[in-house]
């Protein structure tokens, strides 16, 4: 159920490799697999049919190009599609040259509208803006009191008024004239598309308060139905943009790709994490290898540039390369990966990795405990556990509140890391050769790793023919070989 | 040791991967500020609405005002005879109310079966056993929500926004309009004013509420209010927890600490959880088996609440729930008053399934 669309991938490429050019059969087989993994994504089942005929056409009679085997051209071609639809560029907001910039919130129950309203002030004024938040939804109850509080958090003021919607949102704007607050973001009640008193209620509050953007907010978890109710609402509102809810769950969000493709308009901002600073612009090209199941290594990267010190971590990729990683490295990379968030939602963002080890149950009180073991060695049993007899074993224990067999577990499985390491060391040499055949010669693994990525951050579809560099394809390599080789 | 290997895993694709970003020296990602409010996802299904009077709501009677039955998009196939096209059709129908591929593809295919052995040629009569077929599966369950202690403990679960706060609230005022004594503990005890939400319910409602403080141990709040149910010798404690995404591990423990001190504390006042209720949004895609595994395995799931079925989604992801892990649905919400939290029904519910929108 939860494969992900390299697993299947993996299995049809085994029967590619070595074949030199895509037949039929073999392409019908590989759509038959992306639509089941896009229909369990959620993708709605018509994208999905266009999806399907994009891909059939460009696979079939394309000319292959030396570079890449039959399997990887086809992972290409999706990544390609599935980019060109969901948009390559992050939405660019602009302020009305007469403030307020007037922004209305829109969407069905329970997606998420008035927490995302708080995140959405509390990025505004990140951005150095002084929004007002106004609470229209006068039908859920406390509707208004959570904006109320959610506004305290983050110190922007909030306007409501206990009158009708229409009325709030008016009058919502006029206290932001009088105040001087250059962005208003009206919260509004959940709402069915197909409610048509409430829709053309919210399509009076849109008339009146005439908004410069609107926002439908829609959960990532969201199904089939994303479509009709994206349709409704544009009808009636004219959407500018989406914002994605719950992306922090292990949902797909294939609805973020039926939404674009029906609506045409970008997904503004997701919401990624229960926090109020768990909120960013969207980018687009991220949401492709996500919804094919490989991972989010982008975002994987920027949680890292936050936590990893350049000089550190270029010192550790260097060590791992040569097999030299430590316990004491160990302990340092364990720390910083730590500030990542839980080790299992770092793990589901890395694409490739095999389905029995993101089902691993992963216990961060585990962690802790191979933390204290670490941390109780001597700086000399740390670089050499080999010293570690059976009375230093002892005090090792002792001192971390653990058992003697844990220490000694502890530095037997480092040891088969640290082979495993450089193996991957090794692999990463290897790949440097491969691709810098005519190129410049790379220092490191890490640094043709960061060329390669950098090619797929400016956006898939840029390859051209004969060049190994191009957006997704990165991606699927790496899931796909790198770990191929990696479990032999 | 598989411990370490993942971490390994973790740490070379990090460091090899990662770490080479940072050297390419790109703008260090705008990491903003971090105050750290906590705050939560917006619930579910907003108003109360005065009940009406309490007539209750048919799926047909709220659904007939959404859809026709059986237009549009399987008008096509009862033009036909029956051919590969009309599986296909009826096999998407299932795709696009949310039952997901595997179940739909499951069904189709032994219907398809039976169909051709019993010399079926007629598209009516194939969706008539498709719908028999469907209507078999999901039927049979016990459906009942159990009070069998006193006091009975209904705890209620879910991913964030799905409506759990307000399906306590319509089914506290059922409740009460039936003669119990319920008391509603408001263990959400994360989201910005669930607290003061549930407490509008309850007043409305007329059932006594246990509150905690913002951010308090929302296992202490659910034992409070327990104790209290005890004390005063009501019959029904509604339990709300916070909305929590099923992937977060730390999340799911504290939802486990939470069943077993509802355990405990049902216990010390003579009575017992009989029921714990996921709430699912009829909207959910295929995630929502996800939500269902994982929550059962955390806390025992009992039964599920199907919440939003008046909208144009179909909830179809119910089937696969119900059918892989055995989880009954007992409660659909259709529509914003109380009377609209209704009983599930089999008939009604695959009916609904193949109606267009």
């Amino acid at each position: 159920m939860f494969d992900t669309l390299s697993d299947r991938f993996d299995g049809i490429f085994k029967k590619l490799r070595g074949k030199g050019k895509l037949q039929q059969d073999d392409v019908d087989e590989v759509l038959r697999e992306i639509r089941l993994a896009l229909l369990e994504a959620d993708v709605n089942f018509a994208v999905v049919k266009d999806f399907q005929a994009a891909v059939r056409a460009r696979c079939v009679g394309a000319e292959l190009h030396q570079a890449l085997n039959p399997a990887q051209q086809v992972v290409k071609f999706v990544n390609e599609e599935l980019t060109a639809i969901l948009g390559g560029e992050t939405m660019q907001l602009e302020y009305a040259s007469s403030p307020p910039t007037i922004i209305l919130m829109a969407g069905l129950q329970g997606a998420g509208k008035t927490t995302a309203v708080g995140k959405l002030g509390r990025w505004f004024k990140s951005q150095g803006r002084n929004p007002l938040m106004v609470g229209a939804d006068l039908q859920r109850p406390a509707a208004v009191e959570q904006l109320r509080t959610l506004g305290r958090q983050i110190d922007v003021p909030v306007f409501s008024e206990p009158s009708d919607p229409v009325a709030v949102a008016k009058a919502g704007i006029e206290e932001a004239e009088r105040t001087g607050r250059d962005v208003v973001i009206v919260d509004t009640a959940g709402r069915l598309a197909i409610d048509a008193d409430l829709m053309e209620q919210i399509r009076d509050i849109s008339d009146t308060i005439l908004p410069h953007y609107t926002f439908l907010v829609i959960d990532a978890m969201t199904g089939q139905d994303a479509v009709q109710t994206a349709e409704a609402f544009h009808n009636t509102l004219e959407l500018d943009g989406v914002i994605l809810t719950k992306l922090d769950g292990d949902a797909r969000g294939g609805a973020a790709l039926s939404v674009k493709q029906v609506v045409g308009r970008p997904i503004a901002f997701a919401s990624t994490g229960e926090k109020l600073e768990d909120f960013e612009q969207f980018h687009p090209d991220r949401l492709a290898g996500r919804i094919l199941g490989m991972g989010d290594m982008l975002s994987l990267i920027e949680k890292a540039e936050e936590v990893y010190d350049e000089q550190e971590a270029e010192a550790a990729a260097a060590k791992i390369l040569e097999g030299t990683f430590t316990l004491e490295d160990f302990l340092e990379q364990m720390q910083a990966l730590k500030k990542m968030g839980p080790l299992g939602n770092v793990i589901g963002l890395m694409p490739g990795i095999p389905k029995e080890v993101k089902d691993t149950e992963i216990d961060d009180g585990q962690i802790a405990r191979v933390e204290a073991i670490i941390k109780s060695m001597t700086p000399a049993e740390r670089i050499d556990p080999v010293i570690i007899d059976g009375s230093r074993r002892a005090r090792i224990a002792n001192g971390s509140g653990t058992l003697p067999n844990e220490v000694s577990q502890l530095i037997k499985q480092f040891r088969e890391m640290q082979k495993m390491m450089k193996r991957f060391g090794g692999m990463g040499t290897k790949r440097v050769k491969k691709k810098t055949k005519k190129g410049k010669k790379g220092k490191s693994g890490g640094r043709v790793t960061a060329s390669k990525a950098r090619a797929a951050k400016a956006g898939g579809g840029l390859s051209l023919p004969g060049l190994g560099d191009g957006g997704g394809l990165d991606l699927s390599e790496l899931g796909l070989d790198d770990l191929a080789d990696f479990d032999r | 040791m598989e411990l370490l290997i993942v971490i390994l895993i973790a740490l070379a694709l990090l460091v090899v991967v990662g770490i080479g970003f940072v050297v390419r020296g790109r703008r260090s990602v705008e990491a903003p500020p971090r105050p750290t409010p906590e705050v939560e996802l917006e619930p579910a299904t907003p108003p109360v609405v005065v009940e009406a009077p309490p007539k209750p709501a048919t799926f047909r009677e709220r659904l007939g005002k959404a859809r026709s039955s059986l237009g549009g998009y399987l008008g096509s196939v009862l033009s036909r005879t029956i051919d590969t096209q009309t599986w296909d059709e009826l096999e998407e129908a299932l795709i696009l109310a949310d039952v997901g591929v595997a179940t739909a593809t499951r069904v189709v295919e032994d219907v398809r079966a039976q169909a051709k052995a019993d010399g079926v040629t007629d598209p009516a009569a194939a969706i008539e056993m498709l719908k028999i077929r469907l209507k078999q599966e999901l039927g049979g369950h016990d459906i009942a929500l159990h009070n069998e202690a006193a006091p009975a403990v209904w705890l209620f679960v879910g991913v964030n926004g799905v409506g759990k706060t307000t399906t306590i609230g319509k089914l506290g005022s059922r409740e009460v309009a039936a003669g119990k004594n319920v008391v509603m503990a408001a263990g959400d005890t994360f989201r910005a004013a669930a607290g003061e939400q549930l407490e509008m319910w309850a007043d409305r409602a007329g059932a006594g509420i246990v509150r905690g403080a913002e951010g308090a141990d929302p296992s202490s709040v659910i034992f409070d209010g327990i104790a209290s149910a005890g004390a005063r010798g009501a019959d029904l404690v509604l339990a709300d927890t916070a909305g929590r995404l099923h992937n977060k591990a730390n999340l799911m423990e504290e939802l486990r600490k939470v069943r077993r001190v509802a355990d405990r504390g049902a216990e010390e006042q003579g009575g017992s959880v009989t029921e714990v209720l996921l709430v699912i949004d009829a909207t959910t895609g295929q995630n929502g088996l996800a939500q269902a595994r994982t929550f059962t395995e955390a806390v025992d799931v009992t039964g599920v609440v199907l919440t939003k079925l008046d909208g144009s989604a179909k909830g179809g992801i119910v089937m696969a729930i119900q059918t892989e892990l055995g989880i009954p649905i007992k409660l659909v919400g259709l529509g914003e008053g109380a009377a609209d939290l209704i009983e599930f029904d089999p008939d009604m519910f695959v009916d609904a399934l193949f109606d267009s929108v």
